[in-house]
């Protein structure tokens, strides 16, 4: 049998998906099912005065209105789940709507259900709410400021936390030979996976148990947190995450309007669906990003890095969403010194609550951020004494010698070969060629540049003590069952819930080569709370380090019992007993055999098992890792700038990403393109835009520029192959790598082509606009 | 109102409002729910069907513009026993990823490849202004249009030959 791990294998789930058959959650209709629709607020930051619902209740269609008063003394508040110790944390909790005050545009103020959804939506214009408008603040720094309006009454100042792991004396900056300081603005962003949030709710009466499809990326979690929110237990609640059309990290979050629309189908006895639209989306789903980073990097002259400092000043938005108080602290904060071995480190961020819709994960969730902020400022500082942007890196990368390697923030890194991607990625852009062709334009008077990003992420969450230690309100190990039927064919349960990674096919191709069997017999089933004993999710490109490690050591477990009976049957020892092609054998013998097939029979009839052993061929692990991954990689991103129009034309784009071992180079290339196209469009074209009173001005995909087809080059990508010693499979993770490393590498190209302007820094997007202003106001430098 | 219209090859008759979406009637009214929803401006493509062999979005048409049309959805495309073109390309290339955006980005390249047999690159990226991905990174989208192409040129060359050596069907 030809192998399945690393081989290009057509992924399984395309099938129903191609043809129209995919089951997305507003595909889905139950007998009696009415419609819900979410009254938004239309201020940033408004007193409600009072709420008039009668009109709407007599529109015929009109099942019911909610308000805070009727829904928030039944339900429970949506709680913050990271809450980071040692930093003086406020978290707000989140009442499923909005009673007194409204703290940021598209909180909601009532649930209306009705009829059809038509209905739903003209009824939201028979509600009368008197508001009273107070002064909003929507940016950090000047939320912190004196006499900045206050979001939260009771929290001071709108500081929702301040965490500082370590701190490093001035003295260390003030001795140093060389001193690079910046401040970099990561713009607020928003995920928009390309189906939006929903949920159906369905509710038992008679047995109280309640059923809510919904578009999750961790339908455990979910289950966890309605549970209480909703008073049902977990045990007679069911969330299942059918097809879920992208998350991003959007759909990690706990949210009101899923459990709203349980709340409502209990109440009315019939089931309800609530599907977001993406005006809606874009004020009512988590925002990403928005840190002010202040770095000082210190060094020797010969380009040596000796010590950084970063302080990070993060808008949270009017609450502290899910996870979100982890991504500017933890998520961000320890990973600051990127790919090099820089011996001094500190960190310090604000946390702070403003108008706006709350932010949260995103694609590689603080990552991204940490390794922009190194990678420009290790540029900066080689300008600054006159070294090469290529040789700065390789004077200060992690030596493969040093693995397991501690960084100064006291993360472990598993394994690495640094150099190894970089060289790849110099050959693969031919890079002396590539440094010729800019001084050959810059001649013309055209201007090339030439982006670096050479980065370590951190991957696989993760340790269940770590996610204790830092304050995550849940574990991070997972599950995988495989069982297998008495046909021999395979069914296989994970707890991590995927939404458009791949994970049936690559789980299929793990089993697969496991049993020796085609990954037709195998079917991979997820995102269901009903079926699966349990999981925490897919995000922080954990599924196949964590997951795939859970589904490895079960189906190894599966395969030690059936060598047994094997072995029992064929009366010999069972260390005697090989499995080749999907065949027990044993060794030496041929023809004393028995496919996989037959012992599955034979452990399912039980009829003849070794003494003591129970019936079935099922195992199933619960797998905790010792450590996280870490991916790596280098990227080369090429740009030419147009002088008379501020245009960054992307020409060409490399990345050499190691993702520990591959199990479908295919997908994993799809992944990287992807990830690719969205830290891409960061640092180009997508960007947030809100008013001074807190509206939200890009509010559609008219006013928010998502990344199109012809944005970008053909990407060159490939990988390199270091296997991680944290789990099974050697596999590190490779669903953010692309978003972390590709925006500095964007940002650093163009400052790169800017060069001779003087231009050191600009705010992302790099659009037109503001490329050609920069360059209109340096002039006199060219 | 009264409409009827054939879908898919279906004759179908039915009494919606005159607001009613084409996308809302396909989906909610006759279960078509292959046929996606992405925004509410009419930026992202997911809605794409033929009315009348021109490819629309369905999400800015109304129901009862499309009375007495011939409607054609990603269900009408192919299925499994025998895919259109575009199909086997997006599932051989890796076209998709969560699949949200493909039934509208199929009907929308399939409808390209009616007019351009044989794009380029950037006629296919040029051609997809008006859909968005967010999973994929167009690459292999690109690659799926351009596996279709090639798999059409194939099936007419059949097809010729079929019909200049007069054999009733395709051996
Ligand atoms: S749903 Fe029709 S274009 Fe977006
Ligand atoms: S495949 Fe997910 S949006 Fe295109």
């Amino acid at each position: 049998m030809a192998k399945l791990h690393g081989a290009r294998i057509k992924r399984q789930e395309d099938p129903r998906l191609i043809t129209g058959n995919g089951n997305f959650t507003d595909d889905i209709k139950l007998p009696g099912m009415v419609h819900a629709r979410v009254l938004r607020s239309p201020y940033a930051h408004a007193k409600i005065l009072s709420i008039d619902v009668s009109e709407a209740l007599e529109h015929p269609g009109v099942l019911a209105v909610y308000t805070g008063k009727d829904v928030n003394p039944e339900m429970q508040p949506v709680p913050t789940s990271w809450v980071v110790p040692g930093c003086n944390i406020k978290p707000k909790p989140r009442m499923p709507l909005a009673e007194e005050k409204v703290h940021y545009a598209g909180e909601g103020v009532a649930f209306v259900v009705a009829e059809d959804r038509y209905i739903a939506k003209d009824a939201l214009e028979k509600i009368k709410v008197e508001y009273e408008e107070l002064p909003a603040v929507t940016h950090q720094e000047e939320a912190l400021k004196e006499g900045a309006p206050i979001v939260h009454e009771d929290v001071e100042g709108n500081l929702a936390f301040d965490w500082q792991p370590a701190e490093l004396d001035d003295e260390v900056f003030e001795q140093a030979e060389v001193v690079v300081k910046q401040r970099f603005y990561e713009q607020r962003v928003v995920p928009n996976p390309m189906e939006t949030r929903g949920a159906v709710a369905q509710y038992n009466s008679g047995g109280g148990e309640m059923t809510i499809w919904c578009t999750s990326q961790n339908p455990h979690i979910h289950r966890m947190v309605y549970s209480e929110v909703l008073g049902i237990p977990e045990s007679k609640l069911r969330i299942v995450a059918p097809d879920v059309g992208g998350g991003f990290g959007a759909k990690i979050g706990v949210y009101t309007e899923e459990a709203l629309a349980g709340y409502a189908a209990k109440n009315l006895k019939r089931p309800v669906k609530w599907i977001e639209e993406r005006s809606e989306h874009f004020l009512a789903t988590n925002h990403a990003r928005d840190e002010v980073i202040e770095v000082e990097l210190a060094g020797n002259k010969d380009g040596t890095l000796t010590a950084l400092r970063v302080v990070n000043t993060a808008n949270m938005g009017a609450y502290l969403s899910t996870m979100g108080a982890g991504v500017p602290t933890i998520d961000f904060g320890l990973m600051i010194t990127g790919a090099y071995d820089i011996p001094k480190a500190a960190v310090r961020t604000f946390g702070v609550y403003t108008n706006t819709t709350p932010t949260d994960a995103y694609r590689g969730a603080g990552k991204p951020e940490a390794t922009f902020q190194i990678e420009r400022a290790i540029d900066l500082f080689a300008h600054k004494i006159g070294m090469d942007v290529l040789e700065i890196r390789k004077k200060n990368l992690v030596k493969k010698e040093a693995f397991p390697y501690t960084n100064a923030m006291g993360l472990n890194y598993d394994s690495g070969n640094y150099q190894l991607s970089l060289e790849k990625a110099l050959e693969m852009a031919n890079y002396e060629e590539l440094r010729e062709e800019q001084k050959r334009l810059a001649a013309e008077g055209r201007l090339m540049g030439i982006g670096f990003s050479t980065y370590v992420e951190l991957c696989g969450l993760g340790p269940s003590k770590v996610a204790g230690a830092i304050g995550f309100q849940g574990g991070l190990w997972e599950n995988s069952t495989v069982r297998v039927h008495p046909s021999g064919k395979v069914a296989v349960y994970t707890g991590a819930s995927p939404h458009g990674q791949g994970v049936k096919t690559t789980f299929a191709q793990v089993v697969g080569e496991k049993f020796g069997i085609p990954i037709e017999d195998i079917e991979v089933y997820s995102g269901d709370t009903g079926s699966i004993a349990m999981g925490w999710g897919t995000y922080g490109s954990r599924t196949t380090a964590v997951g795939g490690g859970a589904l490895a050591i079960a189906a190894d477990r599966v395969v030690d019992k059936a060598k047994k009976i094997a072995a029992h049957e064929l009366e010999a020892s069972p260390d005697d007993i090989e499995l080749k092609d999907g065949v027990f054998q044993v060794k030496g013998v041929p023809g004393r055999q028995r496919t996989f097939q037959q012992i599955a029979k034979s452990a399912n009839m039980a009829w003849n098992l070794p003494e003591g052993m129970e019936p079935a061929l099922e195992a199933q692990s619960f797998f905790d890792p010792e450590n996280f991954v870490y991916p790596f990689g280098t990227h080369i991103c090429v740009v030419e700038v147009d002088k008379d129009t501020g245009k960054v034309e992307l020409t060409r784009y490399i990345a050499v990403d190691d993702v520990g071992r591959v199990i479908n180079p295919t997908i994993v290339e799809g992944q990287v393109h992807g990830g690719l196209a969205q830290g891409i469009g960061q640092a180009l074209w997508e960007g947030t835009v809100y008013s001074e009173n807190g509206q939200l001005l890009s509010g559609t995909f008219m006013d928010y520029t998502m990344p199109q087809a012809d944005f970008f080059p053909e990407f060159e990508t490939a990988c390199t192959e270091t296997p991680s010693p944290v789990n099974p499979l050697g596999a590190k993770g490779v669903g953010e790598t692309g978003t972390t490393a590709s925006t500095p590498a964007v940002v650093n190209a163009v400052m790169d082509a800017l060069k001779a302007y003087g231009i050191k820094d600009l705010e992302m997007p790099l659009t037109p606009e503001k490329v050609w202003s920069a360059m209109q106001n340096r002039r006199e430098l060219v | 109102m009264e409409i009827s219209m054939k879908v898919n090859g279906t004759e179908k008759k039915s009494h919606v409002e005159p607001r009613m979406l084409l996308v809302h009637y396909l989906r909610d009214e006759l279960d078509l729910t292959g046929t996606h929803i992405g925004c509410d401006t009419s930026q992202c493509g997911a809605c794409t069907v033929y009315v009348d062999g021109k490819s629309v979005k369905s999400c800015t048409t109304l129901a009862v513009q499309a009375d007495g049309s011939e409607v054609t959805t990603v269900e009408g495309l192919g299925d499994m026993e025998k895919l259109h073109a575009i199909q086997r390309g997006f599932w051989e290339e890796h076209g998709l990823q969560c699949g949200y955006c493909t039934p509208g980005v199929m009907m929308a390249m399939a409808a390209l490849l009616r007019e351009n047999h044989d794009p380029s690159e950037s006629e296919i990226r040029e051609g997809m202004k008006g859909a968005i991905c967010r999973c994929t990174g167009y690459q292999f989208i690109v690659k799926a249009v351009q596996h279709a192409a090639r798999r059409l040129a194939e099936e007419k060359e059949e097809q010729r030959l079929v019909q200049s050596t007069g054999e009733g069907g395709v051996k």
